[in-house]
C-alpha cells in the first residue's frame, strides 16, 4: 500500500505557493472578467508570504498546512483569506497527529477542510465559487477509493473531478460574492475561486503523487 | 500606468505612512499595521469602528475622527481588511461600552467581520453591526438584503457617530446607524474604469462615449451600458431609479454626490444642479449638500448620488459637529 510521508511538507507547501504565484496575472484575468480582478494579487502576495516565512524550515504536513492557513487569514483578508484559511486549518487539523498517510487518511484529509470551510461561509455547490471544484473533486476522490486503495488512481479521480467542478462555473449563475450582482451576465466566465481552486488540489495530487513514487521506490 | 508610487503591491502600506505622517491629530498607528485609530476618543462612550478595502480614499480612514469613527481596519485594494485587523480596530476603539462596527456590505467584509467578532466575544467585547445596504441598482428593493453599501455609508458613520459621541448607548447607536443607512438610496454612474496598480492594467472597460449607469464601487458592471450624454440627462438617469427606490416626495433630505476618483469637482457641480431641480420639482426639500470625493473607485471617472431622507431625528445627529479628513464641520 502506498502513503505519503506527512513528516514532511515543506516541499509540497512549496509547490502550492509557486502554483499560485505562477499565475497571479491568470487569476486576475479570470476574476477582472466579472468580479473585481484582484484574486491574483492576493492569492499571490498570502501564498508568497508564507512560503517566505517556511523558507528553509522542516515541517510536518500539518504545521505547513497550519501556517498557510494562518497566513492567508492573517494576510490577505478580503474573501480568500477567510475561506482559504479555514479549509487549509481543517486540513492541518486533520493530520495533526499522522506520521503517514494513506488514500483514506488524505480523503479525510481533504473532507475534514470542506467541513471547517462550509462552518464559516453559507456558500453551496451551484453558487459559482471554490466549492464548485472543491466538493465534486472531493467526491470523485471519495469513489474512486471505495473501489481500490489505489492511491495514484484515486488521486487522478481528484483532478479529473477538480477539473470538471471548475468547468462547471462556466455555466452557472453566480449566487455569492460580487459576481452575484451580474445574475446571468456572469454566465460564459470561469469563477476565480474555482479556478485557484483547481490549480492547488491539481499540484496538490501532483506533488503527493510524486512523493508516493518515492516512498514505494 | 501613470502613478505616484513605488512597489506596487505595498501602496495601501505605503499610503498609510503618508496619512499618519500627515494627520497625526486624527491618526495613531496600533498594534496592526493595517489599523489605524483616532488619538482623543474618550474611553467611556461605544465605540465605532469601521473598514474595507482600500482604493476608496478618503473611505474609510477619512472618517475616523471627532464625531465619527474611532478606529478603522484597512484592506488591500478593493479587499476586505482580515478579521486580525477587525480585531484590532476593537480593541483600539473605546469598548468598554460595546462596539459598532459599520460597514458596507461584501461578502469578504461579511466574513471577516464576523470571524472578527467571534474573537472578540472570547474577550469581553461586545460587537454589534449595521451592514449598509444602499445601492439602489445592486439588487431590487425586495432583495435589500443582496444590496451593496455605497457612499450611504458615510451617512451612517455620520449619524453613528454623533449617536455615540452624545453618550447613546449601544443598542441606540445600532438602532440609528441603521435607520441612517435604510434612510439612503445611492446610485453611481461610471464613466471610465480603474487600475489597481498591483494588476496593471484596468479592471474592465468602458468604450470611450460610452457610460454604466448602476456601477458598483469595484466596477461591478450596473444595469445599463449607455451612450454618454449631458449632464442633465444624466441626472435624470441617476434619479429616476432612485427616486423610485422610497416614497422622498413632500420630505426633507440631505444629499451626498462623490465622484468616483477622476471626474472634477466642478462636473460634480454641473451634475448637481440639474439633481437640485429634479429634486425641487418632485417637491423634495434639500436639508443640505455635500459634493466631492467622499468615496471613491481609485481613478474611476464618473459620480454617486445619495439621497437620504430625513426626519427630527437623523437631523441633529447629521448636523452635529465633526472633525475628520472627510468630514469636518462645527
Amino acid at each position: 500500500m502506498q502513503v505519503l510521508d506527512a513528516t514532511q511538507g515543506r516541499d509540497i507547501l512549496e509547490e502550492l505557493v509557486e502554483v499560485i504565484v505562477d499565475n497571479r496575472q491568470y487569476l486576475s484575468d479570470v476574476d477582472g472578467a466579472i468580479g473585481d480582478g484582484d484574486h491574483g494579487i492576493n492569492m499571490a502576495k498570502g501564498f508568497r508570504l508564507c512560503g517566505e516565512s517556511v523558507a528553509g524550515q522542516s515541517l510536518s504536513l500539518s504545521k505547513a498546512l497550519g501556517t498557510l492557513a494562518t497566513t492567508l487569514m492573517g494576510s490577505i483578508g478580503g474573501s480568500m483569506g477567510p475561506l482559504y484559511g479555514s479549509l487549509f486549518m481543517g486540513m492541518a487539523k486533520s493530520v495533526k497527529d499522522k506520521n503517514v498517510l494513506d488514500a483514506k487518511d488524505f480523503g479525510d484529509m481533504l473532507s475534514d477542510g470542506r467541513e471547517a470551510l462550509e462552518q464559516i461561509s453559507d456558500a453551496k455547490v451551484g453558487d459559482k465559487c471554490l466549492l464548485d471544484t472543491l466538493v465534486p473533486a472531493i467526491e470523485s476522490y471519495r469513489q474512486a477509493i471505495e473501489v481500490s486503495d489505489d492511491f495514484p488512481n484515486a488521486l487522478q479521480a481528484l483532478r479529473n473531478g477538480a477539473q470538471q467542478g471548475r468547468d462547471s462555473t462556466l455555466d452557472l449563475e453566480a449566487k455569492i460574492g460580487r459576481a452575484a450582482r451580474l445574475g446571468e451576465r456572469s454566465c460564459g466566465h470561469l469563477d476565480a475561486g474555482a479556478v485557484s481552486c483547481c490549480l492547488l488540489l491539481t499540484r496538490l495530487a501532483d506533488s503527493t503523487e510524486r512523493r508516493l513514487e518515492k516512498a514505494a521506490a | 500606468m501613470q502613478r505616484i508610487i513605488n512597489d506596487p503591491d505595498n501602496v495601501v502600506d505605503d499610503a498609510i505612512k503618508g496619512y499618519l505622517r500627515a494627520s497625526p491629530s486624527l491618526f495613531v498607528a496600533t498594534d496592526h499595521p493595517r489599523v489605524l485609530k483616532y488619538p482623543d476618543s474618550p474611553s467611556d462612550k461605544v465605540g465605532i469602528v469601521t473598514g474595507g478595502g482600500s482604493g476608496h480614499e478618503p473611505a474609510f480612514l477619512g472618517y475616523i475622527g471627532e464625531g465619527m469613527c474611532d478606529a478603522v481596519a484597512i484592506g488591500e485594494i478593493f479587499s476586505s481588511p482580515t478579521a486580525d485587523a477587525f480585531l484590532e480596530a476593537f480593541r483600539a476603539a473605546p469598548h468598554e461600552q460595546g462596539v459598532a462596527c459599520l460597514y458596507g456590505n461584501y461578502a469578504g467584509d461579511n466574513m471577516n467581520v464576523k470571524m472578527a467578532k467571534q474573537m472578540a466575544e472570547m474577550e469581553d467585547i461586545e460587537v454589534k453591526t449595521v451592514i449598509a445596504r444602499d445601492d439602489v441598482a445592486s439588487a431590487p428593493a425586495a432583495e435589500r438584503d443582496k444590496r451593496r453599501g455605497v457612499a450611504g455609508e458615510v451617512m451612517m458613520w455620520k449619524i453613528g457617530g454623533a449617536a455615540a459621541a452624545r453618550g447613546d448607548s449601544l443598542d441606540e447607536v445600532i438602532r440609528l446607524a441603521q435607520k441612517a443607512v435604510d434612510a439612503c438610496s445611492s446610485i453611481g454612474v461610471g464613466l471610465s474604469s480603474c487600475t489597481i496598480p498591483a494588476n496593471g492594467k484596468p479592471n474592465f472597460s468602458i468604450e470611450p462615449g460610452h457610460m454604466e449607469l448602476g456601477i458598483g464601487h469595484h466596477g461591478e458592471p450596473g444595469i445599463e451600458v449607455a451612450p454618454l450624454t449631458s449632464a442633465e440627462a444624466i441626472a435624470t438617469a441617476m434619479c429616476d431609479p432612485v427616486l423610485a427606490d422610497q416614497d422622498f416626495a413632500g420630505s426633507e433630505v440631505a444629499v451626498l454626490i462623490s465622484g468616483l476618483g477622476a471626474t472634477p469637482v466642478m462636473e460634480l457641480n454641473i451634475l448637481y444642479a440639474h439633481i437640485a431641480e429634479r429634486l425641487e420639482g418632485a417637491d423634495i426639500r434639500v436639508h443640505r449638500t455635500d459634493i466631492g470625493n467622499y468615496f471613491t473607485s481609485l481613478e474611476m471617472m464618473g459620480a454617486t448620488l445619495t439621497l437620504m431622507k430625513l426626519d427630527d431625528e437623523l437631523k441633529p445627529l447629521l448636523d452635529a459637529p465633526a472633525r475628520s479628513l472627510a468630514i469636518t464641520q462645527r
